[in-house]
């Protein structure tokens, strides 16, 4: 089957002190890694104000997976994980395209200081 | 009817039009090809201060990159990085 590459952004409730946070996306990582995913990029992107209250929270810890599938069906437990839960407030699974991919490495590399803090990236 | 009114809309009081200037398609002309959800600085930029999407017939968009536009909103909406309601964005 085809290998393809995915991303996903969960949002973890902002009760976690920073330690927890890596601790429980070090749980999510092992998760796609018994599915024989591939990791290619982890990013913590911080505390950030969340737009609209979620579970009557105003804040939360915001994390980037990217990885690639292949035939395994890992982004299927990978959200059954987030369901299961709690402290993961919102979660969001993207495959990317040719052109997604090509945006991600070129941002991966700092091309463009748009989002995120880099300092942060160092995890 | 208010037909007098609408040729403001067209016309200004000398007789010009507003703007003559022709729209383009922002994406198509500085080569975006995917416009990323995470950004929610840049998504700003097309919406109005309700947090809704601007119309192509303002912006200049064309419709496959509003179309992948709207996508991108829809996402950033559900991640919280945008609102979905908003009484005074920007």
């Amino acid at each position: 089957m085809q290998v393809k590459q995915y991303e996903t952004i969960f949002i973890l409730t902002p009760v976690l002190s920073e330690a927890q946070v890596t601790e429980v996306a070090e749980k999510f990582k092992q998760v796609l890694k018994e599915n024989s995913a591939e990791l290619l990029h982890e990013e913590s992107m911080g505390l950030r104000q969340l737009a609209y209250p979620i579970q009557k929270k105003g804040t939360g810890h915001y994390f980037l997976l990217e990885y690639t599938v292949g035939a395994t069906n890992a982004v299927d437990v990978l959200e059954l994980a987030f369901r299961r839960d709690e402290r993961v407030l919102r979660f969001l699974t993207v495959a990317l395209d040719k052109h997604a991919v090509v945006y991600n490495e070129r941002r991966r590399k700092g091309e463009f200081n748009k989002v995120a803090a880099p300092a942060e990236e160092a995890a | 009817m208010r037909t007098p009114e609408r040729n403001n809309r067209t016309q200004n009081a000398d007789g010009k039009k507003p703007d003559q200037r022709k729209k383009y398609c922002r994406f198509k002309k500085s080569g975006i090809k995917y416009i990323d959800y995470k950004n929610g600085d840049y998504l700003l930029k097309f919406l109005n201060e309700q947090g809704r999407i601007l119309p192509r017939r303002l912006t200049g968009t064309s419709l496959k990159y509003q179309r992948k536009l709207a996508q991108a909103v829809a996402r950033a909406r559900h991640l919280a990085i945008l609102p979905y309601v908003a009484d005074a964005l920007k």
